[in-house]
């Protein structure tokens, strides 16, 4: 790991601050990313400001309409939140799937949405469920906020605070895990909401991206014989040492259908 | 540039100057020579290096001895009660053959203390789940299983 100049903000103003001024400051939120990136060297920040200890960037608040889930809120405590099982079950599940109990218990979502690796799950829910980011300048819609692998509408200086999701009729995630790291080979979040219905795949492509014709087909009826005959082409999906591109876009069609049925079963 | 940083470990204050790029596994182990924390992969993976950080089980080689500033550490040093006999987990490991070469075995003691304080009872599949982070290169899990069981049992006691 290259030397860097470490920073601890008290608040959101202070980190943001002090993000300005560094030549190449990064935030450090759970570290289970970038701290991994650093050591490899695939990232050398000129100064790291620590999020950690802002206290009101942490928790979570249920509200009728949904929940907001503060930026520094661990894996862990979404998992295990009783507001979060209540009202979003499908979104407990999911931040129970990333990685093992010891990453659940330091990675962080707004660590995840600002990283955007292409295959988190974090960014399924947020797509699927019409999620809405809040930063220190402004709010920003899920569809808006991942523009690419790795790449987010963030500006510089720009800090997330929180993530609102809208309750949703019924949602479920369904994720073929690459077995050893449980990032997601496909990552299928579906949502039947009051405006219609949302299918977001992680894991396939460059980044997060919806399915248009699932989704109208759900909205029509939502049953997973709505799904069973589409399929998503596989020229744009990423081919690697654990899938090629065909067999993601199979298991597109297989994990949006298994998501359906479970959403249904509730 | 180098940073102080305090925190309580095992129970006693710690103040020190570390680097920034020190890894709190390597300033552990390092600079207070608690050693018993061990270093597997060096890269988030198999677990070796588990601790608890405010109570929850952690992997100390992911994150800088800076980031847990203000903190609460336990390491395996740290379980064992005042008189120095084991902990109860540690021990269920003993008596299970949950170990082999035992270069595994802090970690997974530490993660199954974690488990076990958040899941009083676990069945095999929690157990399972819960060690999803440690890996074991020699016993073949089955042992280890049967350990965390007992331990559980023991720790209700
Ligand atoms: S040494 Fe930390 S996880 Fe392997
Ligand atoms: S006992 Fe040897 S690695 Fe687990």
């Amino acid at each position: 790991m290259y030397e860097f100049n470490y920073q601890k903000a008290t608040n959101v103003d202070d980190a943001a601050n002090k993000l300005g001024a560094g030549a190449d400051a990064r935030v450090l939120a759970g570290g289970q990313t970038l701290i991994a990136a650093m050591k490899l060297r695939l990232a050398a920040p000129s100064d790291i400001i620590d999020i950690r200890g802002i206290a009101e960037l942490r928790g979570i608040k249920s509200g009728n309409d949904g929940l907001i889930i503060g930026a520094m809120t661990t894996h862990a405590e979404v998992a295990s939140s009783a507001d979060v099982r209540k009202n979003i079950p499908a979104l407990a599940v999911l931040a129970r799937s990333i990685g093992d109990p010891m990453v659940r218990n330091m990675g962080t979502i707004g660590g995840s949405i600002a990283n955007n690796d292409p295959a988190a799950d974090y960014p399924a829910a947020m797509i699927g469920l019409g999620a809405t980011v809040k930063t220190n300048q402004r709010s920003i819609a899920a569809d808006d906020f991942f523009t690419g692998m790795f790449m987010t509408s963030l500006e510089p200086g720009e800090i997330i605070e929180s993530v609102s999701f809208p309750k949703p009729k019924r949602a479920a995630y369904m994720k073929f895990s690459n077995p050893a790291s449980r990032y997601a080979i496909v990552g299928v979040f579906v949502a039947e909401t009051g405006s219609g219905a949302r299918v977001a795949v992680t894991g396939a492509g460059a980044s997060v991206f919806r399915v248009a014709e699932m989704e109208t087909a759900l909205a029509a009826k939502f049953s997973a014989d709505s799904v069973t005959g589409i399929s998503v082409a596989s020229d744009d999906l990423n081919s690697d040492m654990h899938a090629s591109a065909e067999y993601r876009a199979h298991l597109i069609t297989v994990m949006a259908r298994r998501a359906v049925e479970a959403a249904l079963a509730g | 540039m180098s940073a102080r940083l305090s925190m309580t470990i095992n129970g006693k204050p710690v103040t020190a100057e570390v680097a920034s790029r020190t890894l709190l596994v390597d300033f552990l182990r390092d600079q207070l020579r608690l050693t018993g924390t061990h270093i597997g992969c060096d890269t988030a993976q198999c677990g070796a290096c588990t601790i608890h950080i405010d109570g929850r089980a952690v992997k100390c080689c992911n994150m800088l001895a800076l980031q847990a500033d203000g903190t609460t550490i336990t390491t395996i040093e740290g379980i064992s009660a005042a008189d120095g006999s084991m902990h109860p987990m540690q021990t269920a490991f003993r008596d299970h053959h949950g170990l082999q070469c035992g270069y595994c075995t802090p970690g997974m003691v530490m993660s199954a203390i974690d488990l076990v304080n958040n899941h009083p009872d676990p069945d095999d599949a929690e157990i399972r789940d819960g060690l999803d982070g440690n890996l074991c290169r020699c016993t073949g899990y089955h042992n280890i299983v049967k350990a965390v069981h007992a331990g559980a049992a023991a720790m209700k006691k």
